[in-house]
């Protein structure tokens, strides 16, 4: 990997990554070197599709994606919606949402909440979903959700009845669709902090 | 039970036919009409009565759940079995029952582990699989250790008087001391239904922990023997070698063991009636290889569970599955039972009771402060290298979760006491700590657990979004991990998982079964077996056959039923060994069904995602069903019985009407036919009781149609026998023959058939008179017409069904 920048001094506003996510300085350098292995071009973004060809570009440098069912979710997770790319500062912002939750975090009300609290977690995993983040999600989106992570072998008419179940569940005021709140609650009694957070090696 | 002593008042009985109790070699002076063979049966007879005498206790005892709530059921089946050693030994003076190790290691073990390791939810497991070991490993270590240096510190020191017992001694009984019993932790924390992690934790090191005890325990076993002077570095790495042997050994016998299960249960669809009698088989087959190997019997039958769970439940038949599951809870369930009440009458004899106040009151507070200590420092050093770390209230709960139990009380009465003087002194000390760790921690433990406010786990069942996220988040963190370039924890799993799914489930699983294999599908299939189940259920509960006759009524279900849900038949599908369970609470115990079932009543429109998709799902595994011969005859005659006596009549009150001519004749022929047709009964008529929508799809070819024919077969409509000659059609009645041959009524044939008996006016309805032989098969050409097939509203109410359910299916 390339080791010219050995020094977090040389990545661009570290020192306010480091504030804002909470990450450390040997987390931010890791990861900076992994962005530049996928930033092939060198331009200091990640691009999402190659635009000739319409292939995802420099996330598919990573392959496993490809097999990944959620893959691409994942991916698109990473651009704000509309854009088409992603530079250093937001792939930190979007990683930063899987540290493990600080347990005794004192913040004072004026800085915004970390975003590896349980709330932000589970909003970016509402986004997997809502694709189009119009804060609700539709039985489209769900459907397609559904149909990534089922196998083939399920027809059409089960995956309906098995996406009309599900908002069924959760759906609490019927508009048919399932908002972040709704979605919050069908996941209380889940332990979210175990369930999304990873290990960041240094 | 090994020996008993003839009851006083036997040996009159028996006297008076003593001539021919014996025998050969005794003098029979006449022929006995009747005799006294007590010695010809005693020993079953025992076992079998203190096998009901330690399920009446269990009976008593649960009697009352305001007591039960309080003090943990283990503790009370101790108390009675002090009771019952108090009336033994006041008949005999000597206590003739007690819990021999033989019986204990050999009968009563190995069922209750097999369970935790079939239930074992493999997922939670392996993931805290670092923290579980280190736990089992170091902590029992130093539990042995810290108890056997310090008691005899304090011996040294004199507090113990005058004791014959040596360094080593002392080492041996901490080493059988240290071991936390898995049988007394499922005992308590069962009821204590604390979050997931920490009950694994401290249930995962009561296990694994054997591996250290069984080594441990031979070693020190050995050095007493050898003598303090023959103990140099080699015996010593000998020791720390044969750890590993021993640990390791077991895991892999126990790991063949459990794909041997695999392998087998694959090839038994021919027998499946005894499938289940393989799992148990092998499993014990299992424990014992790995005794006879002087390696961990407990982590080899553990890992037999473990591994074979996910093979097992794949490729055996449901109702196999179902089977196992039962048979283990109840092995496992009546074991337990058992060794606590006679751990409670081996206390009432006289012979092993040495009292040290001293040593007793010691070993208790050492065993207790040491692990506390033990856990508190290692779970700093662990919380060094968790994601999320082990709180400390949780720590307190592990420590004081440390619970000594039959297995530590097994290990003393195994002492040689030749070697090991004070003998009984262990023992006894081994019973107060038992005693001790039950009864009064067993008591505390839920009240700590709700003064500590300790996170309790998920009670109640989980929705589908819940489950379907849970396999969302799993594949979120390894992409995750995978872009952020890592091989994380997440990235090991999935390549397990990869691996698995290449190679072991190709070996292991029935093709067939590794069809079925996708999660959510199947949670979803699990859900609406339930639904449907609740649903029948209350239905038949309340009288109400509205559900049944009118498939338009907009149920509310919620409006209906609303409060007495609780009384519905407990969920039998709950699902304690699905792997991929891991937010449920981990709670061994049978009695969970009465803890399920609090779902929020689902709109009506799930009884329609039931009409629609229900049985599409049974479908999928039909071809795993095959029936014992005895099953289907068996429901193919009452059914027909009885739709014979019904038709008879119904058709006789219409003898007088304008119809005419009552077919009885015709129905006998028609009937007779179908018995040599292959039917799956059963299934079917089940499948009218619960009247579900016709969308079924045709994709297993032997379904069972033929038996609408059976229901059809009063009316002798030739047109729906599908064997029976074409140019039979001609003689359909007339009646038939004036209802419209709609082809768009194509698809409630079948109701249409069951209608007919009942009404005059339905006979009209009989429009899927398919005319053409292949009607027969319309409904289940249900792709095509799946649109009409939701006509529900063209058909009239439905009949209540013509036989009784057999609720052998679902």
């Amino acid at each position: 990997m390339g080791s010219s920048n050995s020094s977090v001094n040389n990545i661009p506003n570290a020192q306010e990554l480091m504030q804002e996510t909470g990450f450390s300085a040997a987390h931010i350098l890791r990861l900076h070197e992994r962005f530049e292995f996928l930033d092939k071009h060198k331009c200091g973004q990640l691009r999402l599709v190659d635009r000739p060809t319409n292939q995802p570009q420099d996330f598919g440098a990573v392959q496993e994606l490809a097999l990944n069912p959620i893959g691409d979710s994942i991916i698109s997770a990473f651009f704000s919606p509309g854009q088409e790319t992603v530079d250093f500062a937001s792939f930190v912002r979007i990683l930063a949402h899987f540290r493990p939750t600080d347990r005794n975090q004192s913040r004072d009300g004026a800085q915004q909440e970390p975003a590896n609290s349980s709330i932000r977690k589970l909003k970016f995993a509402f986004q997997m979903y809502d694709q189009d983040r119009d804060g609700k999600i539709s039985r489209a989106e769900l459907l397609q959700v559904l149909r990534a992570m089922l196998g083939i072998q399920v027809t059409e008419e089960q995956l309906q009845s098995i996406a009309e179940r599900a908002i069924q569940e959760a759906d609490l005021d019927r508009d048919d669709a399932i908002s972040f709140d709704e979605f919050r609650k069908s996941l209380e009694k889940v332990d979210i902090d175990h369930k999304m957070s990873i290990r960041f090696l240094r | 039970v090994t020996h008993c002593s003839v009851w006083p008042w036997y040996r009159q009985i028996t006297s008076l036919t003593s001539e021919t109790e014996h025998g050969h070699g005794s003098v029979i002076t006449g022929i006995p009409i009747v005799t006294f063979k007590w010695h010809h049966v005693e020993t079953p007879y025992l076992v079998a009565l203190w096998i009901l005498v330690a399920g009446l206790g269990k009976l008593v005892i649960e009697a009352n759940h305001h007591v039960t709530s309080v003090i943990p059921e283990s503790a009370l089946l101790i108390c009675f079995g002090f009771i019952l050693g108090g009336i033994i030994w006041g008949a005999d003076k000597v206590q003739t029952f007690k819990l021999t190790p033989t019986v204990f290691f050999f009968y009563l073990l190995p069922q209750i582990i097999l369970d935790a390791g079939y239930s074992m939810p493999n997922k939670l497991f392996f993931s805290n699989m670092g923290a579980i070991l280190i736990y089992a490993v170091i902590g029992t270590c130093w539990n042995a250790a810290s108890l056997g240096l310090s008691l005899w510190g304090c011996h040294k020191g004199g507090a113990m008087g005058d004791l014959d017992l040596g360094l080593l001694q002392y080492l041996l009984f901490g080493s059988l001391m240290a071991a936390v019993d898995p049988v007394a932790v499922i005992a308590v924390f069962e009821q204590v239904h604390v979050n997931e992690v920490l009950f694994i934790m401290v249930f995962g090191e009561s296990l694994l922990n054997d591996g250290v005890t069984v080594v441990l325990f031979n070693v020190f076993d050995a050095f007493v023997s050898l003598g303090g002077d023959k103990i140099d570095a080699v015996e010593i790495i000998k020791g720390i070698i044969s750890f590993f042997v021993v640990a390791f050994g077991g895991s892999l016998v126990g790991f063949v063991f459990g794909l041997l299960i695999s392998l087998l249960t694959r090839c038994t669809k021919n027998i499946q009636i005894i499938e289940p009698g393989f799992v148990f088989v092998l499993g014990y087959l299992a424990y014992l290889t790995a005794e006879m190997l002087s390696l961990s019997a407990i982590l080899s039958i553990v890992f037999c569970g473990m591994c074979c769970q996910k093979y097992i439940n794949s490729n055996m038949d449901e109702r196999s599955v179902t089977t196992v599951r039962y048979v283990m809870k109840v092995l496992a369930n009546g074991s337990e039972t058992i060794i606590f009440v006679f751990l409670g009458i081996s206390a009432i004899d006289k012979e092993i009771w040495v009292w040290n106040t001293g040593f007793i009151l010691l070993t208790l507070l050492f065993v207790l402060v040491y692990r506390f200590i033990g856990v508190f420092f290692l779970t700093w050093i662990l919380n060094k290298f968790r994601l999320v770390p082990v709180e400390l209230i949780d720590q307190v709960i592990m420590s004081y979760g440390g619970l000594r139990g039959a297995v530590a009380y097994g290990l003393a009465v195994m002492l040689d006491e030749n070697k090991i003087k004070e003998k009984n002194l262990m023992v006894s000390t081994t019973l107060i700590v038992v005693y001790f760790t039950v009864i009064l921690q067993g008591i505390t433990m839920k009240p700590l657990v709700n003064w500590l406010k300790v996170k309790r786990a998920a009670v109640g069942e989980l929705t589908l979004i819940e489950k379907v996220q849970d396999k969302v988040f799993d594949h979120m963190l390894v992409a995750i991990e995978d872009i952020s370039g890592q091989i994380g924890h997440n990235y090991m799993r999935d390549k397990w998982n990869n691996f698995e799914e290449k190679w072991m489930t190709c070996i292991l699983m029935k093709p067939s079964a590794r069809k079925n294999r996708d999660y959510v599908f199947k949670v979803f299939h699990k859900l609406n077996l339930k639904d449907a189940m609740r649903y029948v259920t209350e239905g038949e509960r309340r009288g109400s056959l509205e559900f049944v006759r009118n498939e338009t009524a907009f149920i509310d279900f919620k409006k209906k039923f609303d409060d007495d849900f609780s009384e519905v038949m407990p969920d039998i599908m709950a699902d304690t060994s699905d792997d991929y369970n891991p937010v449920p609470s981990v709670s061994l115990e049978m009695h969970e069904q009465t803890m399920n079932g609090m779902r929020p009543l689902e709109d009506v429109n799930s009884h329609h995602l039931l009409q629609q998709h229900l049985y599409k799902g049974r479908k999928q595994h039909r071809h795993r069903y095959s029936r014992s011969h005895f099953d289907v005859n068996k429901d193919e005659n009452e059914v027909q019985e009885i739709f014979q006596r019904t038709m008879r009549t119904r058709l006789e009150s219409f003898k007088s009407g304008k119809m005419g001519v009552a077919p009885l004749k015709h129905i006998t022929k028609h009937l007779k036919k179908d018995q040599q047709q292959k039917v799956r009964a059963s299934e079917f008529i089940l499948l009218d009781n619960l009247h579900y929508n016709n969308n079924i799809r045709a994709s297993a070819s032997s379904f069972p149609m033929r038996v609408t024919y059976r229901a059809g077969a009063g009316i002798e409509n030739p047109a729906f026998m599908p064997d029976l000659d074409p140019m039979a059609q001609v003689q359909i009645p007339p009646w038939l023959a004036e209802a419209e041959v709609d082809s768009s009524m194509v698809a409630p044939s079948q109701r249409a058939q069951l209608r007919l008996p009942w009404t005059p006016s339905n006979l009209r309805r009989l429009a899927p008179l398919r005319i053409s032989a292949h009607s027969t098969d319309s409904f289940m050409l249900a792709d095509a017409p799946a649109a009409q097939q939701r006509d529900n509203d063209q058909l009239p109410p439905p009949p209540p069904p013509p036989a009784p359910p057999h609720g052998d299916h679902m």
